[in-house]
């Protein structure tokens, strides 16, 4: 059967849907879904081809909505994904991830919960807010949120977390306990001899290298890190690039030592494309070197951003590469970053982007 | 028999202690049948929302957050006054549900 991609976008305002075929040369727009709500993250579950997304509406708070016929149709739920009465609210949901028999919701203030039944209810996953560290969570510029949560392909019991401005922490027992995984990130915030605490890092994401759960890339505020041993520690790889700031990262599906970014012109400096010049970096050698790639992106007022889950990859062969602005355009490449055309524009912020191969 | 007023001249709605509930638009497009009035039994604005909540599963937890308390951009009036969860309402009271006006 001939496959289809389905670019999932994210954005302020809905979510969007982008139709391709396995050419990913021509590209249908449909939405917005989810009452244009402002969502976080939008994903889809390969294995039961079910899409979820998150966030939280002004008026009516966090929920995560489903959709089972490729967006369709959609249904909302908030069923258990709730605090105790003591505890300050749930503002939003930040991030979703399928899990073993499972799916996983990152919310704001940070924690995580978890569905058994396909998100129609959720139980929290109290393991890691009990952790001894968290009256030291202290929020990010964009509040303390839980926004990546990435699992181990070959053991459900393992999980790790990004947290703003906390760090990263991984479980391997599904949760029950935690530890924090930031040995060797530096943060600049901090004075001299405290910049490399247990935690108090702004991770802005990671990714796990395909076929090696060992190694981990990191683009933090303060940095662009690489881990060899699961984030027990970190080593600097920013040899080459524009700038250490950016959001987004994302892995190659097949080849563990291939990675992409975006980096930003800074974090002072309005947080746009250096030089106003779009350009994606990637490594072939974990991190030791990289190229631009910009072939079909804007070079000239690109004054936009990319935010932390506005990139991704899909599956096929050749690897096709997306990513999401800040002003509403969504590039694509279907030659691993070497040519790019912009897919759709003038839509809201994009907060996120993934991808779903069908057929 | 609780309540105030009853008597042999009283309706039967106004025994059970019915209210009328307007639901904003932007409620009523997330649960699908609901109308924009509904009338429902209910002492106070919490059963207010209990009684929705029967009614359309999964309404509670629009209208209310987990303090509990009324959600902070949206606004309960009965009759024409601004009311909390605990807020009373007698039978034949008007319950408005409003959105706060909010913009971006």
């Amino acid at each position: 059967m001939t496959k289809r991609v389905l670019i999932l976008v994210g954005t302020k305002k809905g979510a969007f849907i982008l139709d391709g075929d396995a050419a990913r040369q021509s590209w249908q727009l449909r939405g917005p879904f989810c009452e244009a709500w402002p969502l976080n993250h939008v994903i889809a579950d390969a294995a039961t081809r079910t899409i979820y997304a998150t966030g939280g509406n002004e008026w009516f708070g966090p929920a995560v909505w489903k959709s089972e016929d490729l967006g369709e149709t959609w249904t909302h739920s908030s069923e258990g994904l709730k605090y105790p009465e003591s505890e300050e609210p749930i503002k939003t949901g930040w991030s979703l991830s399928p899990g073993k028999d499972c799916i996983y919701a990152g919310v704001e203030p940070a924690g995580l919960f978890r569905s058994d039944d396909g998100g129609v209810t959720w139980a929290h996953v109290e393991g890691l807010r009990n952790h001894p560290t968290r009256p030291n969570w202290t929020p990010g510029g964009g509040g303390l949120n839980l926004h990546t949560i990435m699992r181990h392909p070959g053991d459900g019991d393992q999980l790790w977390v990004g947290i703003s401005a906390v760090g990263v922490f991984h479980t391997s027992d599904g949760g029950k306990t935690w530890a924090p995984r930031n040995g060797g990130i530096r943060n600049n915030y901090m004075p001299e001899g405290e910049q490399l605490a247990e935690v108090g890092h702004c991770v802005h994401s990671i990714a796990m290298a395909a076929g090696n759960p060992s190694r981990l890339y990191q683009q933090n505020h303060c940095g662009m890190y690489r881990s060899n041993d699961g984030g027990q520690s970190w080593t600097q790889i920013e040899n080459g690039l524009p700038s250490t700031f950016g959001f987004p990262c994302a892995s190659h599906p097949r080849d563990e030592n291939t990675f992409y970014l975006i980096p930003l012109n800074g974090d002072i400096l309005g947080r746009y494309m250096p030089e106003a010049k779009a350009a994606v970096y990637r490594s072939r050698d974990g991190g030791e070197t990289w190229e631009d790639l910009r072939d079909g992106l804007p070079q000239e007022q690109a004054f936009f951003g990319v935010l932390r889950q506005a990139m991704a990859t899909d599956d096929l062969d050749s690897v096709g590469l997306y990513f999401g602005t800040s002003s509403g355009s969504v590039f694509a490449s279907a030659d691993e970053g070497a040519n790019w055309q912009e897919v759709a524009k003038h839509l809201p912020t994009i907060t996120s982007v993934e991808t779903l191969v069908v057929g | 028999m609780t309540g105030v007023g009853h008597n042999s001249g009283e309706s039967a709605i106004e025994q059970r202690h019915v209210v009328t509930v307007s639901l904003p638009t932007a409620l009523v497009r997330l649960f699908p049948g609901s109308p924009n009035q509904v009338q429902i039994e209910a002492r106070n604005v919490l059963e207010v929302v209990d009684g929705l909540e029967q009614r359309w599963p999964g309404m509670r937890d629009r209208l209310t957050d987990s303090r509990p308390s009324i959600r902070k951009h949206l606004n309960i009036f009965v009759g024409g006054d601004k009311a909390r969860l605990d807020t009373p309402v007698t039978a034949g009271t008007r319950v408005t549900i409003l959105t706060a006006m909010s913009g971006g």
